[in-house]
């Protein structure tokens, strides 16, 4: 009974703090867009996190499959004038019907070979998005289009001027992806990613196909950075092929490690800390880059489990 | 169209050389240590930076020689205290720490010298062509590739014939036993990355007389490098040098039929060694 | 920079100006001078008795030099949070219209100083949206008739691959067919590239009369620098549109050469009122000389109190429709000519100054242009049906 409390209430606290953030945020001179901006990329991170922190797989690519994602609906409804969520669903396809091909290419590949090559097809992805002026607006980026307010037949739901309203869509899907990426770790699906990362040749020798565990795990993990990437692009009403980057990967990266990779909610505490930390400094000063990067060199160094990694070992002590 | 072609090729091969150069530092610190330093443009660009700084006092061919030293006692501090930590862990966070440094190079650089674009100046009797027919043959690019040479050839040699470049190849295959023989290898390892960085120093002075110098140099060419790498083989110096100067002719060569692509080719090059043979071109087996 | 933590003052309520443009990364420079503008206009509107009475304030966020979710994120935070009234930016085109998009849903006046693109005043206008700097088609119209007659029939041209580069080219090829001349060879460089030799090498197999340079930034410094190198200059003409002190500057003074047009430039010995904008920019900015980026910041932010002291008011609508048709008086205009904002696309019609870049100037290190000719943009300018905007007023 404790037990299952226990298990609870981090998630609990959690989504109480999610709901309410758009009233608690500007108190601390936030705005809601920030707090839409952390729930985006915190999935994104989540999502990596999925490959990273429980499969043990380095992947420096994923931004392509959340740039895909983006496109996809900023074509959705430029192009073809879809409502919100079937762009969203467009550009999930996208996303994860790309991750499925080039997993299926790189699946043999360990380590920083794996990390490079994600580079490298992130990169094609980035040029195509470039050179492509006609359909994607290459460097310009993608214009003329922007969020469409939901309708749901009894009600409707103005997403576009309210910056509440699409708080809580943004919200919603989030936690909906949340429910499932959990669901999938608790699976014996998911314990077995477990097994492959600690020690990959004994889950070999216990006869899983490591390959095609490795597959999905990419895939699924794909699948939700690309929604994310679809609501990345509904936030800004605008894409542009920057956000299929590798230094865009690299942030995704960082707020897995921030937040501890081994934790569920890390990557989103991560995020949290990285957005609004990035948000702040820029406003005082010039050289915000320094003191990112100074942020990850300590991070690195005295955190390396994250920060929530750092509260756990505390709490194990207590309880030792 | 073939003395097109054939252009592009000698072309190719001189920027080649100095993606090779770029790459061999960092493959250097890659092998030895198994630290992924992204910050290696970083190091460049203050390279070239130092560099400038030099040259009204020590001349053109001062900066040269001092800026690398200059570069690479940077290179041997941050190590000490930074990047030493990071050994025996996994290179997510050496990744991830040199990503930081990067920031911190390319923040520091344009506080310290500012945004703006800064002419750097060769010698005059460096700025002339070869001949009107092989006008892209400038002395300036002629002398980098010589220099180049010079330093790869250096860099062999002392691995080759010194007791230093014997450790160093002794602890890329086995540092445990290296260790264990008695040789200091937190010394190594110190100068080892130094090696690299002196490396690097070289290639910022080269940038800098032969594009421009701004804080965002490094960033722009620390890719190439890793490309070089990956093509090459990880683990080979050789393979790093081959590796570099094809990616080099590839690009000029893709500038004559389809000159968009000239950036993506090396990325297309890079996915395709690594799908068909992912120890690269003259890698070792065993090194995934 | 940004007050996260300030509660407003009791009393007196400050107007502000936002000013979301790039501290960092490529256009670091360019959007650093465009501030540099700004702060002394908010000083002198200040000195003025500042916009309907009430002292201005301007608050500079960081856009970075590429990443519109950035952009995007600091104007909706100065929107929301810091309560702006006027929004200014970006350098980088993608960014100017991802910010546009942003001023058309919050309905706040947007003033570009330096985004070129033609779509911020053509294809993407917005009725809120205003443009400071020339758009690619008045630079090209300027300067191309003189290329023709002067240097020749046969252009060769190396653009960078985005939406700059595109439109300059679309602009020097409607000219040259206008003119029947030749386009002997195009190439596409990829934004970003340090080594433009194999373009070079193209460029002069084809044997053209000028080649023709259309890049911006750090691409400039270095296919000018390679150009330079090969010789080329002795052989060809080099050319071009739009061309910046802070490029000219970064270049060694041997590969200072070319025809250019700039936007706006420092040494005017006869237009009143620039050498004073001149000395205060230099006690700014640590003895350098304003560019044409000081000049947009300058005009943008002096733009936003002559639209509110024009309309007497703060609402959007009600500025919008002051500032168009608006002439700058001199003392802000600092050109010859009276600039003025075009109706029907919000684009400013300024004064194109046509010239040639000089190695060394002999009375000032600075003085690195020559201007050969001054054009009216209103005559360099497509006409309204022309650019594409179809501007849908508020009601």
């Amino acid at each position: 009974m404790i037990n299952a409390a226990r298990r609870f209430w981090p998630t609990v606290t959690v989504c109480l703090i999610l709901l309410a953030m758009p009233y608690w945020m500007p108190l601390f001179g936030g705005y809601t867009e920030l707090s839409t901006r952390i729930l985006v990329l915190g999935l994104a991170a989540m999502a990596l996190n999925f490959l990273l922190g429980f499969t043990g797989v380095l992947s420096f690519g994923h931004a392509a499959y959340f740039g895909l994602g983006a496109y996809g609906v900023g074509m959705a409804i430029k192009y073809l004038g879809t409502g919100t969520v079937s762009a969203i669903a467009v550009g999930t396809c996208a996303g994860t019907l790309a991750a499925a091909l080039v997993g299926r290419l790189i699946v043999h590949l360990r380590g920083v070979y794996f990390a490079m090559v994600t580079i490298a097809f992130g990169q094609v992805f980035y040029f195509i998005a470039f050179r492509w002026n006609s359909v994607t607006g290459g460097d310009d980026g993608l214009t003329g289009w922007r969020r469409v307010p939901l309708d749901f037949g009894i009600a409707k739901l103005d997403i576009l001027a309210g910056d509440k309203s699409f708080y809580y869509l943004v919200l919603v899907v989030f936690l909906a992806a949340a429910a499932a990426m959990a669901a999938l770790i608790r699976s014996p699906f998911g314990r077995t990613l477990v097994a492959i990362r600690e020690n990959e040749r004994r889950a070999r020798f216990l006869g899983i196909d490591v390959e095609r565990h490795m597959w999905f795990s990419f895939v699924i993990s794909s699948l939700f950075v690309s929604i994310a990437g679809s609501l990345f692009a509904l936030l800004n009403n605008f894409v542009d092929p920057r956000v299929l980057r590798w230094d865009l990967s690299g942030s995704f990266v960082i707020m897995a490690v921030l937040g501890g990779m081994r934790s569920f909610w890390g990557p989103l505490v991560g995020a949290a800390v990285f957005v609004v930390l990035q948000d702040y400094v820029s406003s005082k000063t010039e050289n915000w880059m320094s003191f990112v990067g100074l942020f990850f060199v300590l991070v690195v160094l005295f955190f390396p489990r994250g920060l929530l990694g750092l509260l756990r070992r505390r709490s194990s002590h207590e309880s030792a | 169209m073939t003395q097109l072609v054939l252009f592009n090729v000698f072309n190719g091969l001189i920027v080649g050389a100095f993606y090779a150069l770029m790459a061999l530092g960092l493959s250097l610190i890659l092998n030895l240590s198994g630290v992924i330093n992204f910050a290696h443009g970083g190091f460049l660009a203050l390279g070239g930076y130092i560099a400038f700084t030099l040259v009204p006092y020590v001349g053109f061919w001062g900066g040269l020689v001092l800026a690398p030293v200059l570069t690479a006692l940077i290179g041997l501090l941050l190590e000490k205290v930074l990047i030493r930590r990071l050994y025996g862990r996994d290179p997510l966070y050496s990744l991830l720490l040199t990503f930081g440094l990067a920031y911190i190079l390319e923040d520091a650089t344009r506080y310290i010298w500012g945004a703006r674009s800064l002419p750097y100046e060769v010698p005059s009797w460096l700025n002339y062509s070869l001949s009107p027919g092989l006008f892209f043959l400038t002395g300036y690019r002629l002398f980098m590739v010589a220099l180049v040479a010079a330093a790869v050839a250096g860099l062999f040699a002392l691995l080759k014939y010194t007791r230093l470049g014997m450790r160093i190849r002794a602890g890329t295959l086995d540092l445990e036993t290296v260790s264990v023989l008695g040789v200091n290898v937190r010394i190594l390892r110190n100068v080892n990355f130094g090696l690299g960085i002196y490396l690097a120093g070289i290639a910022g002075v080269l940038a800098a007389g032969m594009l421009g110098l701004q804080p965002t140099i490094g960033a722009s060419l620390i890719m190439p490098s890793f490309v070089a790498i990956i093509v090459g083989g990880l683990g080979s110096l050789p393979g790093t040098l081959l590796g570099g100067l094809l990616i080099g002719v590839a690009s000029g060569v893709t500038a004559v039929f389809a000159p968009s692509g000239t950036e993506a080719v090396i990325y297309v090059i890079m996915a395709i060694v690594l799908l068909v043979r992912p120890r690269g071109l003259l890698g070792e087996e065993g090194r995934v | 920079m940004g007050a996260p933590f300030i509660v407003p003052a009791l009393g007196e309520e400050a107007v502000r100006i936002g000013m979301d443009n790039p501290l960092t990364g490529t256009y670091a420079a360019l959007g650093a001078n465009e501030v540099i503008g700004a702060r002394l206009a908010v000083e002198q509107i200040n000195a003025k008795g500042g916009i309907l009475g009430r002292k201005v304030e301007l608050l500079v966020e960081d856009s970075t030099s590429g990443d519109a979710g950035t952009a995007v994120q600091k104007a909706r935070k100065m929107i929301d949070r810091d309560k702006i009234d006027f929004l200014l930016g970006n350098v980088n085109s993608a960014l100017a219209l991802a910010m546009g998009q942003v001023a058309a849903e919050k309905g706040k006046l947007l003033i570009v100083p330096g985004g070129h693109t033609d779509a911020v005043t053509g294809t993407d206008c917005h009725w809120n949206v205003f443009r400071v700097c020339n758009t690619t088609r008045m630079e090209t119209n300027s300067i191309s008739k003189l290329l023709f007659d002067k240097y020749g029939k046969k252009w060769y041209f190396i653009t960078p691959d985005y939406a700059f580069g595109h439109t300059l080219q679309q602009g020097f090829q409607a000219s040259l067919k206008k003119f029947g001349g030749t386009e002997v060879g195009a190439d596409l460089s990829p934004l970003g590239t340090t080594d433009f030799s194999s373009y070079l090498i193209k460029a002069q197999a084809a044997n053209p009369d000028v080649i023709i340079l259309l890049h911006a930034g750090d691409d400039m410094v270095n296919v000018l620098k390679q150009a330079v190198q090969f010789g080329l200059d002795k052989r060809f003409h080099l050319a071009g549109a739009q061309q910046e002190l802070e490029v000219l500057t970064g270049l060694p003074p041997e590969a200072r050469v070319g025809s250019w047009v700039f936007e706006w430039y420092w040494n005017q010995p006869n237009t009143p009122h620039v050498a004073d904008f001149v000395a205060d920019v230099r006690k700014k900015s640590g003895g350098k000389v304003p560019t044409a980026r000081t000049w947009f910041g300058f005009a943008s932010a002096w733009s936003c109190a002559l639209a509110a002291n024009g309309a007497k008011s703060l609402e959007t609508p009600a500025m919008a429709k002051a500032l168009r048709g608006m002439k700058l008086p001199p003392e802000i205009a600092l050109m010859p000519n009276q600039p003025f904002f075009r109706e029907g696309d919000n684009q400013l019609m300024p004064t194109l100054f046509v010239g040639h870049a000089q190695a060394k100037g002999s009375a000032d290190p600075e003085d690195l242009f020559v201007v050969d000719s001054f054009v009216k943009g209103e005559d360099a300018a497509p006409p309204v049906s022309e650019t594409g905007c179809v501007m849908k007023l508020p009601s």
